[in-house]
């Protein structure tokens, strides 16, 4: 009697991908990060410039939201004041979980070349910061390298996001 | 007592809740649509804005308090990012305030780069209030090709000087590069492609477009006296019908010697100054393409020759031992202008753009005020936002096209 026996895994009789639970949930965080729209400052023309037509963000799953409930991360993009640091504050507590904060130019990640009463100087004072972007303004290829080393990140993270080690670099 | 991981609420002085029936709603100032850092607090019976109050100040960086505390070259390129969407006006508007109070003169040739510069960040700047204008009214399209050609201009601005947006491309007393090879004819096939899309693009989408017209037409509308009043410049108040701008009324560089028109708009709705805007890219490619033939005739100078102020062109430095004995001076000391104040107005994209610089004749300016056109257009929100419904806000505040980091400096 002959003996039927199906290899799943190599003869393709059924379609089946064989992954963990880890890379199938990263896959769909990494490729479909949707930005607040959180233009600040200079930074925020190129943010706009990034998400036009001569770079397009589109391509990349990116597509800004205007809603904090809506989006993965956040992209300061600008010289954040001491007056509004609270509402950025509160924009970042808005966001649902999973995610990210990409700090993008000098006046986000330091405060940059205004080093004066009313800036905050670096914005990882009040929110943690995922990726900081270089440059005053950061070009948008530049931003879209930030991105791709955030979908890298977001790769090498676990799902559950409680194992990860942001958890315990949260203010709160 | 308070939480130390609590935030305070900043709306704790207002009253959301209120007996007469209104309700106040807080615009911003994470708004898409807010063009920057604006907060507006509007009080709304139903849907039409009674009263409207502007909040400003989330972009302050305290621009003009650095000022005090640098060099005058050293703060030119601060000034790149109080109108960042067209550097080059600002850093123009500075420099020549400065010149003025130093009492020289930039050469030919800068004088014409820095027209041809100044007229290309205007195309930019206009652009961009096309994309963003109608991004917000809901012209998704226009936006991207706004955009398309506005990444030309910003290709022609990094070829200049390197920078794609905040550019540093003036210098007291000149310009600090001449044109690269190649350059003007760049420059003259973009006048051909912006005045082709003005007109086959941005116009046949939105001048006869029926839901533009309807979002646009008698919204947002200022009289000739309210725009006087509120001290507004630039296409606000030519799109009021008042005929005044700075480049015929007191012209500075080569705005004399050149031929064009000042668009004006009796309509003093959005419509009309988005018409008004369209003409004035077309009047800047004239302007353009005058300077290309000027710019053949010119001599090679550059920097203007004040050696108290300004150092001697590289050569002279690398060769000669007085000559770098000045630049050393000036560069770790800065330039001392004369005791005196002086306010020079010009035309930026937006409107009137002046820098007020008081000077006691040290290397710092004691007090250095600029005058930005989109604070008197935010305070103007204020008039012409009462009465209009909400889904208008946007609109208006579109059309007086502010940037925050000259309106909260």
């Amino acid at each position: 009697m002959a003996q039927h026996q199906v290899n799943y895994a190599s003869s393709a009789g059924l379609p089946i991908a064989l992954t963990s639970v880890d890379k199938l949930v990263n896959w769909g965080r990494s490729n479909s990060l949707w930005p607040l729209t959180y233009g600040l400052a200079c930074c925020a023309i190129e943010m706009m410039a990034s998400g036009a037509s001569r770079y397009d963000f589109d391509r990349m799953g990116t597509i800004f939201r205007a809603s904090p409930r809506q989006a993965d991360v956040m992209i300061l993009a600008g010289t954040l004041s001491k007056k509004h640091s609270e509402f950025a504050r509160r924009l970042y507590d808005q966001m649902t979980e999973p995610k990210w904060v990409i700090s993008m130019g000098s006046c986000a990640n330091t405060g940059g070349m205004f080093n004066t009463y009313a800036t905050v100087q670096g914005v990882d004072r009040i929110i943690p910061v995922d990726i900081y972007l270089p440059g005053c303004a950061p070009r948008p290829e530049t931003l879209q390298y930030a991105l791709m080393m955030l979908q890298k990140k977001i790769r090498r993270e676990s799902a559950n996001m409680n194992n990860n080690t942001k958890q315990n670099l949260r203010l709160v | 007592m308070q939480q130390v991981n609590k935030l305070t609420p900043f709306f704790e002085n207002l009253n959301f809740e209120r007996d007469d029936n209104t309700m106040v709603i807080n615009f911003g100032p994470q708004h898409p649509s807010a063009h920057g850092q604006l907060r507006l607090v509007l009080e709304l019976d139903g849907e039409q804005v009674v009263k409207a109050y502007p909040d400003i100040g989330y972009l302050h960086r305290g621009i003009e308090k650095m000022a005090e505390n640098m060099t005058y070259n050293e703060f030119l390129p601060t000034t790149d990012r109080l109108d960042y969407i067209a550097s080059t006006s600002n850093n123009y508007a500075y420099a020549l305030a400065v010149e003025k109070l130093l009492g020289i003169e930039a050469p030919r040739r800068a004088q014409v780069i820095r027209t041809m510069l100044l007229e290309l960040n205007r195309i930019i700047s206009h652009l961009f209030f096309i994309a963003t204008h109608a991004l917000d009214v809901g012209a998704m399209s226009v936006f991207l090709y706004a955009f398309r050609e506005r990444e030309f201009a910003m290709d022609l601005m990094e070829d200049y000087c390197g920078a794609r947006l905040t550019h540093s491309s003036v210098r007291i007393g000149g310009v600090p590069l001449d044109l690269p090879a190649g350059w003007v004819e760049k420059l003259a096939s973009f006048c051909a492609k912006v005045n082709h899309e003005v007109e086959h693009t941005y116009e046949a989408l939105l001048t006869e477009n029926r839901i533009w017209k309807m979002r646009l037409e008698n919204v947002g509308v200022i009289s000739a006296e309210d725009a006087l009043s509120w001290g507004c410049t630039g296409p606000m108040l030519r799109g009021s019908g008042v005929k005044y701008d700075i480049r015929k009324e007191e012209p500075y560089e080569l705005y004399s010697e050149l031929d064009f028109d000042i668009p004006v708009s009796d309509r003093c709705d959005s419509y009309g100054r988005y018409r008004l805007y369209m003409e004035e890219m077309r009047q800047s490619v004239r302007i353009l393409e005058q300077l290309i033939p000027m710019y053949a005739k010119t001599e090679p100078q550059l920097m203007a020759h004040a050696p108290q102020y300004i150092s001697a062109p590289k050569e002279e430095i690398m060769t000669q031992n007085y000559a770098l004995m000045q630049h050393f001076v000036l560069v770790t000391q800065g330039m001392r202008p004369p005791k005196g104040e002086v306010y020079v107005p010009t035309e930026s994209p937006k409107g009137e753009l002046g820098f007020y610089i008081k000077s006691e004749g040290e290397p710092y300016a004691y007090r250095l005020k600029c005058r930005a056109p989109s604070f008197f257009h935010t305070g103007l929100l204020q008039e012409i936002l009462v009465g209009t419904y909400i889904a208008d806000v946007v609109t208006i505040i579109g059309t007086t096209n502010i940037v925050f980091g000259e309106v909260d400096r």
